[in-house]
């Protein structure tokens, strides 16, 4: 792909985070760590936005303040024009349940719970009717081509299977900000690309933003951008395919 | 989400299990101790409650210093005179209870309680003959034995070319070196007390005493009808100096004495505390481990927008299945074991309170062992579910 610049943000109607000047610090052992030290990101609508670097430069702290699960320190983070500092709570919980799906590394699927059951969980958090949910939930599953293994519990499933039940879970309550945390690492090759191929085609549209936190250099391919990290900074944020070596 | 948490309960069979079974002991050794406990008071009452049925004596007179019902102090041969002249007492027939020597026919020795019952009336005679009729105690040297007693307290066993025999109607035993037969057998019910009781008449039974004084135990008395029995008992009481009371105080005293001057009451508090502790330790251990292996599902879940009042919900859900099911199976095995023991002569009565004191006990055993691992869940951060 051409080396170009980002593209200039058109206007903030456009953008579903804005973070400016994030600052996140932990107390370690009598020491302060800062693990981001003044982050500046901007993620649109319909974009699929990697946060690429070495261990411990403060990518998982990121995505952990853009959904609000942890608090920030300093700057703004302001997603889908929502302030996480401005609410409480329980607001902070439902805006996250409502919005916000995860794809995790380890898949974090519940070990004693069906694939569909699995899947019914965040429209159930919102308060959808067990029946209802289960029913959206397989639907869901047929649409990531696990129709056939809704009734299988995680043990049942591989690896990639048990991935696709996770992205079928974040997606189910459609969420307009998904955030995946190393999805394909515990993946091979082949089975990765399939997993960013389901992410990218039934995850992405114009109303959603996709973040992904990955070492990965197989799957750079996929980004719409590409944001890297370093201490606790953005370092450099560009197109697939520039010259980005992590 | 009641889904969830149930089916996270039963993903860890072993645990769920272990759980389960914690509680069931738990509460079958409160609900057991408990209920062998009240048994046992229930059974230091059935002298009274058998005595007052036979003839329908609504009080006792006995001397002041008398403080359970084997407790049999001398009265006066006037207290009967003079309870029969209180104002609202309808009858009052005079009772005796003693301990006397017994030889019986193999030639064992033993004591023997005998009760004498009033001649005319026979108030106080047991009820419920096997063989025999009660208006045969009247014959010439007639007394009634337990048919249980009969093959157990009352079991010759000294005659080394004969098998064990059970005395039987027409055997003639000694009392004090006064000859009795045996003329009828009754059931009656088990008594806390464990020496066999002999029915006689009262004239009888004052010459198997020793000869004393006053021989005199008991007098019972009927209220007259529409007659305050407390009116009654305070006038026997100014009257005569005596104590007067009801069945149900006199069960009551009888009771409470037993339960103070032995160590039951703190050997089968110590049983029931230790179902406590045990159920406590049990859930409390389980619960808490059930909780970090499942930390990490409820991070996600907190990630996922379930609050904190949701999650205490599921887990509330999660405790209230592990409660009711292990009471129920606790409760059952009690009952099945009572069920067991009430075939024998051994104590066993679950009054309702019973269950209903588990069932409080359980609760707390939960709230505290659940209190642990709620609060574990409570300050869980949700980003430990990016860390691998």
């Amino acid at each position: 792909m051409p080396n170009t610049k980002p593209d200039m943000i058109q206007s903030s109607a456009e953008l579903a985070i804005h973070c400016k000047g994030v600052v996140k610090t932990y107390s370690a052992g009598g020491n302060t760590v800062v693990a981001l030290g003044g982050v500046d990101l901007d993620v649109r609508l319909g974009e699929l936005m990697m946060l690429v670097g070495p261990s411990g430069c403060g990518k998982t702290t990121l995505i952990s303040v853009i959904a609000g699960i942890l608090d920030r320190d300093a700057g703004d983070c302001v997603v889908f024009g929502q302030d996480f500092d401005r609410m409480s709570t329980g607001q902070r919980t439902r805006f996250r349940g409502e919005n916000v799906g995860f794809v995790f590394q380890s898949f974090n699927l519940l070990p004693s719970l069906t694939a569909a059951q699995n899947v019914s969980v965040p429209l159930l958090i919102n308060g959808i009717p067990g029946a209802q949910a289960l029913r959206q939930a397989k639907e869901m599953l047929s649409r990531v081509g696990l129709g056939e293994r809704s009734e299988s519990l995680p043990r049942q499933l591989s690896g990639g299977q048990q991935q696709r039940v996770a992205i079928a879970r974040a997606l189910v309550h459609k969420p307009r900000l998904i955030v995946c945390d190393e999805p394909t690492s515990a993946l091979d090759h082949e089975t990765g690309h399939i997993i960013m191929r389901l992410l990218k085609n039934v995850a992405l549209d114009e109303k959603r933003a996709l973040v992904i936190v990955t070492h990965d250099a197989r799957i750079f391919g996929f980004a719409d951008r590409i944001a890297k990290m370093d201490d606790g900074h953005i370092t450099e944020i560009s197109r697939p395919g520039e010259a980005l070596l992590v | 989400m009641n889904m969830v948490a149930l089916r996270m309960l039963t993903g860890d069979r072993l645990k769920y299990l272990g759980l389960v079974f914690g509680l069931a002991f738990a509460t079958m050794l409160i609900t057991q101790q408990a209920s062998i406990l009240v048994g046992m008071m229930r059974q230091t009452q059935t002298f009274i409650e058998e005595t007052a049925a036979s003839g329908g004596a609504d009080l006792w007179v006995m001397d002041p210093q008398v403080y359970f019902s084997e407790d049999a102090k001398p009265l006066q041969d006037t207290a009967l005179f003079r309870v029969r002249g209180i104002e609202g007492v309808e009858w009052a027939v005079p009772l005796y209870k003693g301990w006397l020597k017994g030889r019986l026919p193999d030639g064992t020795l033993l004591t023997l309680i005998v009760v004498g019952v009033d001649d005319a009336t026979l108030i106080g005679a047991p009820l419920n003959m096997i063989e025999g009729r009660v208006e045969d105690i009247r014959r010439d040297r007639a007394v009634f034995v337990d048919a249980k007693d009969a093959g157990t307290k009352l079991l010759m066993t000294r005659d080394k070319n004969a098998s064990p025999r059970a005395i039987k109607v027409g055997d003639a035993l000694t009392v004090n070196d006064f000859e009795a037969i045996v003329t009828g057998t009754h059931r009656g019910s088990p008594s806390f007390f464990w020496d066999p009781v002999l029915y006689t008449t009262y004239t009888r039974a004052l010459q198997m005493a020793p000869p004393e004084r006053r021989l005199m135990n008991f007098v019972l008395a009927k209220v007259k009808p529409g007659v305050d029995a407390n009116a009654v008992i305070a006038r026997i009481e100014a009257a005569t100096g005596l104590t007067a009371r009801t069945n149900s105080e006199f069960m009551s005293v009888t009771a409470g004495y037993i339960l103070e001057k032995t160590g039951i009451l703190i050997n089968f508090g110590l049983a029931v505390g230790l179902g406590f502790v045990i159920g406590m330790l049990i859930a409390g251990q389980t619960l808490y481990n059930f909780t970090l292996d499942n930390l990490r599902h409820f991070a996600v879940l907190k990630a996922m927008g379930a609050g904190n009042s949701r999650l205490i919900r599921m887990m509330l859900v999660q405790i209230s299945a592990v409660g009711i099911l292990g009471y129920g199976l606790g409760l059952g095995a009690a009952s099945f074991l009572g069920w067991i023991i009430v075939t024998t002569d051994l104590a066993f009565l679950m009054t309702w309170h019973i269950p209903v004191f588990a069932a409080v006990a359980l609760a707390l055993i939960l709230i505290i062992a659940g209190s642990l691992s709620m609060v574990k869940v409570l300050r869980l951060e949700p980003a430990i579910v990016f860390k691998t």
